[in-house]
């Protein structure tokens, strides 16, 4: 019941502004409260420990304690300025990849809106020759949007559509690329190597490309994540993650682990299914929402 | 990492070999491990506090037997009561009435409802039934043209309304239409969305006054982690579910978030989804997902290795 209490409160309120004692009780309290971010339980495993070490027996102030996770983490998540490196010439091309329905097709017409307030013109390829309507709904946000959208058949080869896309950018000579890929699971490995397969092809369209690679991770997701972030890098050599589905309860901590363990940075959040629900990663905005209230 | 419960276990019970009890201290390192397995597994964080509560009151005092390593003798423990958790009324059937049966998919945003109403449409096919798919999700793009490419596959009819906007008359539409037709089973596709989407949530208390579904299933993405209990929390209240879907488990993922579903609904669990494939659902067995969200293959293995 205690736990449960707990769970539903701000870390900060484990504190009283006179100070609470750090003992087994309030570190396992904020284990929970770790773990419920969906980092998992090594690195809330190596905090508490931390925290332990630094502070048992002590008083401390909320203050203290919660500087010390946010700084940690934030600073961890620290990322380059500009998310998404422009190609010196020719059209930037972007490749995204994830699993099941974690929002790739909407982060695309997100990305494509994004690029758009910004003057840029943007071609899309609906790489996705395989589920039920998927180059429909990009079709729609194409329209939408007021971006050109380069399709295949249904069950075509998808690195052929991504070659046709790379081509048409080419020709009109617009500013961005952005190539749709079917969901798969990481440990589909017939599916991972067609990734790689559409890499190459787009590689021979423009030497560069693709110039960015984004994972889109659905915030929701636990320790599966991690699996996720290495098997699309190892297939797909990605350069950074798209965390969807912010606008939810779920807090998205298992990019935490991923960061440590791949480099792979967030550079951009969704934050619902609108086409303007995206914006830039913000380490400490992320960090201080990972212990707020449900 | 995961495959090493087993591993970690052995060498925590390294000591204690078939003499004496097991006891809270000679247990607190074999059960910190399955502690830790079961949170990387994404049981959530409450469920696995009360459930680690149960297996030390279960485990402490039980003479080490001389017939099992303490940590088989764990396990064993451990598994029972995980199978016991998520199957004590397992019951895979989808129980049709005689009249129209209506069905109802909800969820969270692309956890797998439009693909799972295929592959219920094509089991109930399989019946000698006839089932209509009812697209009743307005919001997403294509959502509709999905669900007919989906029905199509399957054989089976797809109600919809071009240019509606409200779901709730196309599912009471779908209804009036099935029954007119001789159609057994009748599923709605209801479009994804939040818990804390306070209007859409609404939206769907709202179709289950006036569409009166028989059965309201929740499905979940299986690589879900903490926050499945807020979201199977919230879609119960809404609704009563009468069952739960697990998607998307033929990849790696543990799926122990199923076991918070199960605890904060009480609800049975239906079917696994194992393929994005009409043919890929499954129905739910507790043992094997024991083991799965253990990480550990077959457990039953281990025991007549000993
Ligand atoms: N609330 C919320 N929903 C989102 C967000 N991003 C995507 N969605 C929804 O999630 C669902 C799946 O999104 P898609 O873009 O189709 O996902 P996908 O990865 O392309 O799916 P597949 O192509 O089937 O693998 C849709 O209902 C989207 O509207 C987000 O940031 N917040
Ligand atoms: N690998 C795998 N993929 C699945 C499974 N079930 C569904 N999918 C895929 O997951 C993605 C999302 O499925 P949908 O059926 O569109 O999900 P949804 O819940 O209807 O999504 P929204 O309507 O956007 O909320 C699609 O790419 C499906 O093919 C499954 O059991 N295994
Ligand atoms: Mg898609
Ligand atoms: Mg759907």
């Amino acid at each position: 019941e205690k736990t449960r209490r707990l769970l539903n409160t701000d870390i900060r309120d484990l504190f009283k502004a006179e100070g609470s004692l750090v003992d087994e009780e309030l570190l396992d309290d904020i284990f929970a409260i770790l773990i419920r971010t969906d980092m998992g339980a090594g690195p809330a495993n190596q905090i508490k420990d931390r925290i332990a070490r630094d502070f048992r027996g002590r008083v401390v102030h909320t203050e203290d304690i919660l500087k010390n996770i946010q700084d940690e983490l934030s600073g961890l998540m620290q990322q380059d300025q500009e998310p998404i490196k422009m190609a010196a010439e020719g059209p930037t091309v972007i490749l995204v990849v994830g699993v099941n329905g974690a929002g790739k097709t909407t982060s695309i017409a997100k990305l494509t809106r994004w690029f758009i307030d910004q003057g840029n013109s943007v071609v899309l390829g609906a790489g996705d020759t395989f589920r039920a309507a998927a180059s429909e709904q990009l079709s729609i946000w194409a329209e939408r949007l007021g971006a050109t959208i380069v399709r295949g058949e249904p069950g075509s080869d998808p690195a052929s559509v991504a070659f046709r896309a790379v081509d048409e950018g080419i020709n009109q000579n617009a500013d961005v690329v952005i190539i749709d890929t079917a969901g798969r699971l990481q440990t589909q490995k017939n599916l991972m190597t067609q990734l790689d397969k559409m890499r190459r092809v787009i590689g021979k369209k423009i030497e560069a490309a693709p110039h960015e690679v984004l994972l889109v991770l659905d915030a929701t997701a636990g320790q599966n994540g991690i699996s996720q972030a290495k098997g699309f890098s190892d297939a797909a050599q990605c350069t950074g993650i798209v965390l969807t589905k912010l606008d939810g309860t779920a807090k998205g901590g298992v990019v935490v682990p991923i960061r440590k363990e791949f480099e792979l940075p967030v550079k951009f959040i969704g934050v619902g299914e609108k086409p303007e629900d995206l914006t830039r990663f913000d380490p400490e905005a992320f960090c201080n929402a990972l212990f707020a209230a449900p | 990492m995961l495959e090493s419960l087993q591993d970690g276990l052995q060498s925590a019970f390294k000591t204690l070999r078939g003499q004496g009890r097991l006891t809270e201290s000679n247990m607190r390192e074999g059960l910190k491990l399955v502690e830790n397995a079961l949170l990387e597994a994404d049981v959530s964080y409450d469920v696995v506090k009360a459930f680690m509560q149960d297996i030390s009151d279960k485990a402490v005092g039980q003479d080490v037997l001389k017939s099992l390593k303490p940590e088989q003798q764990l396990v064993g423990i451990v598994n029972e009561a995980l199978i016991e958790l998520l199957g004590g009324d397992s019951d895979p059937t989808l129980h049709l009435k005689q009249d129209v049966t209506v069905l109802m998919m909800c969820g969270l945003q692309g956890a797998g409802k439009t693909t799972t109403c295929g592959k219920l449409a094509r089991l109930i096919g399989q019946d000698g039934k006839k089932a209509l798919l009812c697209a009743a999700d307005l919001q997403r793009p294509a959502a509709v043209d999905q669900l007919h490419i989906v029905g199509k596959s399957v054989d089976t009819p797809v109600y919809s309304e071009p240019g509606a906007t409200d779901p709730i008359a196309v599912c009471q539409n779908a209804v009036k239409h099935a029954r007119e037709n001789g159609i057994d089973v009748v599923i709605l596709d209801t479009a994804g969305r939040l818990a804390i989407d306070e209007e859409l949530m609404q939206q769907l208390k709202t179709i289950d006054l006036k569409v009166h579904p028989d059965k309201a299933f929740l499905v979940v993405d299986g690589m879900t982690g903490q926050d499945a209990v807020n979201s199977a929390k919230a879609f119960n209240n809404a609704l009563d579910l009468n069952g739960v879907i697990m998607t998307k488990l033929d990849g790696d993922a543990r799926g122990g978030a199923l076991l918070s579903v199960k605890q904060v609904t009480g609800v049975p669990i239906k079917f696994i989804g194992t393929s994005e494939h009409m043919d890929g659902l499954e129905p739910f067995h507790p043992d094997r997902f024991a083991s799965r969200i253990l990480g550990m293959g077959d457990i039953q293995s281990m025991f007549e290795m000993a």
